[in-house]
């Protein structure tokens, strides 16, 4: 199981489009109710941080499989500005667009696992992953 | 796409059956805000019994809704908040603590006639 399904985010309806593709393979995978609700809006704040900080990236939602452990990882990409001071945006409260996305600490929340890496000028690659239990 | 609202006396009502966009979301706060002028409404119920997701944003328009309405002398009461959907809220760190909420329709329309007559 390594296909990738990927949505180009570059408007506010793509969000809707990356979140509903998440769904769909949450459910598939067979995670319960709640943790689907977790990662459509986890794949929902990333998309959004997509397009309001940079304008266009991609999500790209992949099934995982390690020794057995199932789970599904969610991939965030764009080559924005980059985040000049990832500790701070992983702050709770942090905010630099007025309080649209409740931003990254949120994400982490929902998520098990997650890892940020972002070079200013550059872009974002943010992954973060949910273990079906 | 246009959520429909619909007048019951002096309440108005409203179930959101679909998924949210963006667009969707603040057409509706629009939509509600115009027909509280139009009609004078003194309640509002929103039931969110079939929605499965609110991401910060909705969470952030269904807010603003509420204290636009309360400014316009209505107020709303939001219902039918799935389990799924409670416990992301709050692992986002969104508690929508001044926000009226209660279980169903029924009890949101039992809450907003004790809030307006008691």
């Amino acid at each position: 199981m390594d296909i990738q399904s990927c949505v180009e985010v570059r408007n506010e309806w793509d969000i809707v489009s990356a979140r509903q593709l998440g769904r769909n393979m949450a459910k598939e995978l067979g995670f319960g109710n709640v943790d689907q609700a977790r990662i459509t809006t986890a794949i929902s704040e990333l998309a959004r941080n997509i397009y309001l900080y940079a304008g266009k990236g991609k999500i790209c939602i992949e099934p995982i499989d390690q020794l057995g452990k199932k789970g599904l990882r969610i991939i965030a990409i764009d080559n924005g500005p980059g985040i000049r001071e990832i500790r701070k945006v992983m702050q709770d409260g942090y905010t630099t667009s007025g309080g649209l996305g409740a931003g990254l600490p949120g994400v982490k929340r929902l998520m098990d696992e997650f890892s940020i890496e972002s070079t200013v000028d550059v872009g974002t690659e943010i992954s973060a992953t949910k273990w079906l239990r | 796409m246009r959520i429909p609202i619909l007048k019951l006396h002096e309440y108005l009502l409203i179930t959101i059956q679909v998924e949210m966009d963006d667009q969707t979301a603040l057409q509706f706060q629009e939509d509600l805000l115009n027909k509280i002028h139009d009609t004078g409404a003194k309640g509002v119920v929103i039931d969110l019994t079939s929605v499965d997701m609110i991401d910060s944003f909705i969470a952030k328009v269904l807010g603003d809704v509420v204290r636009m309405s309360k400014l316009m002398g209505a107020q709303v009461v939001l219902t039918g908040i799935q389990p799924a959907v409670a416990i992301t809220l709050i692992d986002l760190g969104i508690s929508m603590r001044e926000v009226s909420t209660a279980l169903d329709l029924e009890q949101g329309l039992d809450k907003l006639r004790l809030e307006l007559e008691g």
